[in-house]
């Protein structure tokens, strides 16, 4: 008891005694502030949750998600052995539920690895060196943002072949723009600031000042943004699914498994409702993280 | 500022009408230069996807029975022999005409098929975004003034609810509920069937053609019809304009002015809407602005679902049978629109708000 | 007086209409047919173009062929149309027709044997996807004005050799046989085009319905014509309106907001018919469902491993679930009621027994990649028999994509195996064993993309000849045992696994009658329909 009340006591220490203990006090107090919020625990919890379903799917599942059974399609909510019923062609839905945790998982992660580097690099970039790079830079940037959305993805998926790699691409190919855009915004702020300067008259190279001060003074704001996009990014890769254009079957996607389900949509509407019930949770999951994560971090937003 | 600005042109002396003159017309050809970049650049990229994509616009065009002779004719009238920059060349030179082409599917032309789709989705999203703007705005604005309360708490839920919601599950739940068992509202498609081209096309889109024709009884179907896509969509507008809302509105009230305004003994309405309320509007012009260029880009399943002869869908379908020039054709529009409200509200900011001159 | 009369009874309409809108059930006015259909594939209405299923509907109602089906006897086979009657010449390669008198185009143009030499030798000179149809018979845009001609009111027609009648006519009642207003036609020819980019969007027939209007995506309009040789038809006003989604299909027909839903999927034609004043009706089409196996493939080449495929699938299994009601089990490649057809299905779901027939032929570690076009009903099939032949140790990865994206790789000879449904183009059994059962030269240089055997890669065994001997064939019981012997022959050696052909069920209001969607021979017809 003792031990852990003089380690809450260092940890909120006034005065850090090294670099080290600044941080991890600033993490701490910031992790206190979070916790307080009672929604965005929530939010942490769930994806905490599916996380652990997404590993454990093989323990979880009460069946084969792949293991047909024309016998007993479409069986309805509560039956013996299929709690969440069973799809068109008799498969269980919660097994393929808790499978899909890990594609769902797999867009999220890849998504939120591609785009916000990509933005970070190019928002960086322009904002840093200026001129001609950037009137380039954000030129491009603003080609790719006046693009619709799901027709540049729809294009790119077309040009590639459908397929739960190229859905994360094309997804990424969308989002990135308004990650380069805060970059490039944050950037020009911190460029004019006099401790860049004192770090250039200590005859620090670009390529340093951008990665080792920069970057590092953009990413709490983009990881912000991050976590709000990622139900859009869901809902995008599900949409995606449902125009057959993401993961290839049979594998048990959320969005796909809404467009096979969709179908029986007046008669047998859990089929779809399952995985939409999925989407939902997870989204709003992720919502509520940022909301809270937007507290935190980004204090200036207000909240 | 009118005032002056007129004073200043009538003036007699030649220098200063050019000072006040250049730099105007600089940024205006500048503006102007930028759109034409990023339309340009819109466009290859669209023409470079069209091209690589290996869905076969021939084949859309003959269909599966076609003889190789066929295909082979078709494949030389479309002038795809020639390289993709000759071929990219000949398309910018019609656009330039504004000639989009023929639509390689249905054989229209591309311009005529626009005027069609796009003003059903016009009418959607605007429908659309006066529902999100209308209850939005007023939703945020109170979660922003009782920060924590139960009001707040709800407004968050309803914003984020938007956020997390599959469209295309909420939009055939909302058809099953509110048409097929309650019947409250029209079913998929713009109007009922024997209101289809019941009053003359005038602007294309049909509550505003129906008033024109003092038709009452088609603007009542067809807003039966418009009622829940358009709430759906503006469901996701509400969604991101009231959280928008309360968050520029906290920051406005933590202000310093705000508090010496209360001290002043200001009330509280004033404080809110007089005071922190026009410092937010500029912004929240530029987010609703945003979310209505979403909108227009047409939503592709909302269109689907309800049956939606709008650009979103034109746009896939075609974009699906490799119909290129209808693609291009649809993609230019909506990135214009895109690109012309971006410009509108960086305008607005330019003469709202001093800073940024 | 009048006046006030008529103020009355407009002001009683307008409130009726208005309050039938929002009434618990619409209904569709008694003379008008509102019909929910899939049309996205409509790319032309020109008849000498047309070839998909929603555009050779409108193309039937529309125009006027020589010979034509009834929609009300289907079974009887061509009947006169346009022409009254015809002669077959003695060495039998021309056929001489006399035209009906009296009968108008919309334009008000009298129908001349003029028109009808004008239509066929247009459609061969355009030389569109559906041509072969009748460039099979020898016509060349070069011969075409002596081989089609008009003399008077009598119309000739000479093919290149001597085929059974019943073939040529058969081949007539295509869309392509569609009769066009030359004099409208040729008046809105632009750069040599005899009014093909006109004839795409607009129509100059003279049957029972000319075309108001058509809107890609979103619907197409008839008016009927009062002046049809045939008599007018009940329903005066014909409203096509494009509904993809069955769900949707299925409220607006149980709303009363339409009469006849053409989409509806196995799960929703149960629901509907449960639906008080909704009835369903079915109709075997034409349509197969089939596995094309690459012959290019080393291993898919193996006798065995075709024979081992055809027990692969999951007849009844699918049948009896989600394809219920909508495709019945068959392995042939001549639709049922087709001339010369066979009931036979020798095979069944068996997995020991394909793998037997994969252990003789030495296979192991097999792994194909299968290409469906993304509709659910394919996708499913294809899951099904991912997962048949998993069991017997065979990997398969499906590829979902476009039609085009599929297509165009099954064209160019790239996919291991396809999973096709396959429509015939005319009733007549040369419409399939023409392109199953028949291909010529199998070499890449052939490039005879239109026959589905080259696209598999297989050189047809030796049923090419058998073919070719069949369509020439005048005795109409000796053809059918031709036939029958092909198809037997086809079905044990073929890489082709016929699977299904397909029923339409169609879900109508009670009080629609006479609906015909026109089997497997023909498309559907709107005239003969009443409330």
């Amino acid at each position: 008891m003792a031990e852990t009340q003089t380690m809450r006591e260092w940890l909120l220490a006034e005065t850090p005694t090294s670099r080290r203990h600044a941080k991890i006090s600033a993490l701490y107090q910031g992790w206190l502030s979070f916790r307080s919020n009672t929604m965005a625990m929530i939010g942490l919890g769930i994806l905490v949750l599916l996380v652990f379903i997404a590993a454990a799917a093989p323990l979880l599942s009460p069946h084969d998600p792949f293991v047909q059974d024309l016998g007993n399609r479409l069986a309805p909510l509560g039956t013996d052995g299929h709690i969440f019923g069973t799809d068109s062609l008799g498969r269980d839905i919660l097994s393929r539920l808790i499978y899909g945790a890990r594609i769902t998982l797999y867009i999220v992660a890849l998504v939120a690895l591609i785009a916000p580097i990509a933005g970070l690099l190019v928002g960086t970039v322009s904002g840093y060196v200026g001129g001609w790079t950037d009137t380039v830079l954000m030129r491009i940037t603003d080609i790719f943002l006046a693009f619709p959305r799901l027709v540049l993805a729809l294009a790119f998926v077309a040009a590639l072949g459908a397929g739960i790699e190229n859905a994360v691409l094309a997804i990424s190919l969308t989002a990135w723009p308004p990650y380069a855009r805060i970059a490039r915004a944050e950037t020009l702020t911190i460029r004019s600031s006099d401790f860049i300067s004192a770090i250039k008259l200590q005859g620090a190279g670009p390529l340093r000042i951008i990665t080792k001060h920069i970057w590092p003074l953009c990413i709490s704001s983009l990881i912000v943004r991050v976590t709000l996009d990622m139900a859009g990014i869901i809902l995008a890769a599900a949409g995606l699914g449902f125009l057959g254009l993401g993961a290839q079957p049979p594998s048990p996607e959320w969005g796909a498994m809404i467009s096979e389900g969709r179908r029986f949509i007046l008669d047998y509407w859990w089929v779809a409702t399952m995985p939409g019930l999925a989407i939902f949770t997870v989204s709003l999951a992720f919502n509520l993280l940022g909301d809270g994560l937007r507290d935190v971090l980004d204090p200036k937003a207000g909240e | 500022m009118a005032l002056t600005e007129d004073n200043n042109q009538r003036r007699p002396t030649r220098a200063p009408l050019t000072d006040q003159v250049w730099p105007f017309l600089r940024t205006t050809l500048l503006t102007l230069g930028s759109i034409a970049v990023t339309l340009l650049g819109l466009l290859f990229i669209t023409f470079v996807i069209g091209r690589v994509m290996p869905i076969d616009p021939v084949l859309a065009i003959v269909g599966e029975r076609a003889s190789q002779e066929t295909y082979d004719t078709v494949y030389l009238q479309l002038g795809l022999d020639k390289p993709l920059m000759v071929q990219f060349f000949y398309y910018l030179w019609d656009v330039l005409h504004l000639d989009f082409g023929t639509s390689l599917l249905n054989a229209r032309p591309v311009s005529e098929d626009i005027a069609r789709v796009f003003p059903a989705t016009l009418e959607l999203a605007t429908i659309g975004i006066i529902f999100g703007v209308v209850l939005g705005v007023p939703l945020g604005v109170l979660a922003a003034v009782r920060k924590g309360s139960w009001i707040d708490q709800i407004a968050r839920v309803v914003a984020l609810v938007g956020y997390s919601m599959p469209i295309f599950w909420l939009g055939l739940m909302g058809l099953l509920v509110f048409y097929g068992i309650l019947g409250w509202v029209g079913g998929p498609g713009r109007v009922g069937i024997f209101y289809v081209d019941v009053v003359p096309s005038v602007t294309g889109l049909i509550l505003v053609d129906s008033l024109l024709d003092g038709n009452w009884d088609v603007f009542k179907d067809a807003f039966s019809h418009i009622i829940l896509p358009a709430s759906l969509l503006g469901y996701y507008s509400l969604a991101y304009v009231s959280r928008m809302t309360r968050s520029f509105m906290l920051e406005q009230l933590s202000a310093e002015y705000i508090t010496t305004a209360r001290v002043k003994g200001m009330s509280e309405w004033d404080v809110v809407w007089k005071h922190a309320f026009k410092n937010i509007r500029v912004q929240l012009i530029t987010v609703i602005a945003l979310s209505y260029a979403n909108l227009l880009e047409g939503s592709v399943l909302t269109e689907i679902i309800f049956s939606w002869p709008g650009i979103g869908s034109y746009i896939t379908t075609a974009l699906l049978s490799a119909d290129m020039n209808a693609v291009l054709g649809g993609t230019v529009v909506v990135g214009l629109i895109f690109i012309l409200l971006n410009i509108f509200s960086d305008l607005l900011y330019k003469v709202f708000d001093p800073r940024a001159k | 007086m009048n006046a006030i009369n008529k103020l009355l009874t407009s002001a009683a309409i307008g409130l009726a209409v208005g309050v039938t809108s929002f009434s618990a059930i619409a209904e569709t006015p008694a003379n008008m047919l509102v019909i929910a259909n899939r049309i996205d594939d409509v790319t032309t209405v020109d008849p000498a173009e047309s070839f998909e299923f929603a555009g050779s509907d409108i193309s039937r109602n529309v125009y006027n062929r020589l010979v034509n089906l009834d929609p009300m006897d289907l079974a009887a086979g061509y009947q006169p149309d346009l022409a009254e009657s015809w002669e077959v010449s003695e060495d039998g390669k021309t056929i001489t027709f006399t035209m009906r008198e009296g009968v108008k185009f919309h334009s008000g143009n009298p129908v001349r044997a003029e028109d009808a030499a004008f239509s066929l030798q247009r459609a061969v000179i355009l030389n569109k996807t559906p041509a072969f149809i009748l460039t099979q018979f020898g016509f060349t845009p070069e011969n075409v004005a002596e081989t089609i001609k008009a003399d008077g009111n009598k119309l000739m027609i000479t093919t290149d050799k001597k085929y059974a009648t019943s073939f040529v006519l058969n081949c007539l009642t295509a869309t392509i046989g569609g009769i066009v207003d030359k004099e409208v036609v040729m008046a809105n020819e632009a750069d040599g085009d005899m009014g093909n980019t006109w004839l795409k969007t607009n129509s100059a027939g003279s049957g029972p319905y000319k075309l108001d209007g058509w809107k890609p995506n979103e619907s197409v309009t008839l008016s009927s014509n009062p002046e049809y040789y045939g008599g007018a038809p009940a329903m005066e006003r014909v409203i096509v309106r494009h509904v993809t989604e069955s769900a949707s299909q299925r409220l607006l027909l149980e709303r009363g907001d339409i009469d006849i839903a053409r989409n509806l999927n196995p799960e929703d034609v149960a629901g509907a018919s449960s639906t008080d004043g909704v009835k369903i009706e079915d109709e075997l089409k034409g349509r197969l469902m089939y596995l094309a196996l690459n012959q290019k493939h080393p291993v898919l080449s193996k006798p065995e491993v075709r024979q081992a495929f055809k027990y692969l699938i999951d007849y009844e299994g699918m049948r009896d679930s989600f394809l219920k009601g909508q495709y019945t089990i068959h392995q042939n490649f001549l639709p049922a009621t087709y001339l010369g057809a066979s009931e036979e299905n020798p095979f069944s779901y068996n997995i020991e027994k394909a793998k037997e027939l994969l252990a003789a032929a030495g296979v192991e570690n097999l792994e194909v990649e299968i290409g469906v076009r993304e509709a659910q009903e394919r996708i499913e099939i294809g899951q099904s028999f991912q997962n048949a032949a998993a069991q017997a140790g065979i990997k398969v990865n499906i590829t979902v994509g476009t039609a085009k994206q599929i297509l165009a790789r099954y064209r160019a000879r790239e996919l291991d195996v396809y999973l096709g449904a396959w429509g015939p183009d005319y009733p007549d059994p040369q419409t399939n064993a023409g392109t199953f059962a028949y291909n010529p030269d199998n070499s890449d240089e052939a490039n005879a993309t239109g026959l589905l055997a080259w696209r598999t890669g297989w050189d047809a065994g030796g049923l090419t000849e058998k073919v070719e001997a069949a369509v020439t064939e005048g005795d109409r019981e000796k053809r059918v045992q031709m036939y029958l012997d092909i198809q037997k022959e086809f079905r044990e050696i073929s890489p082709f696994v016929m699977m299904f052909q397909q029923i339409e069920q169609s879900a109508l209001r009670d009080n629609v009658m006479n609906w015909s969607t026109g089997q497997a021979v023909t498309s559907a017809a709107y005239w003969q329909v009443t409330k």
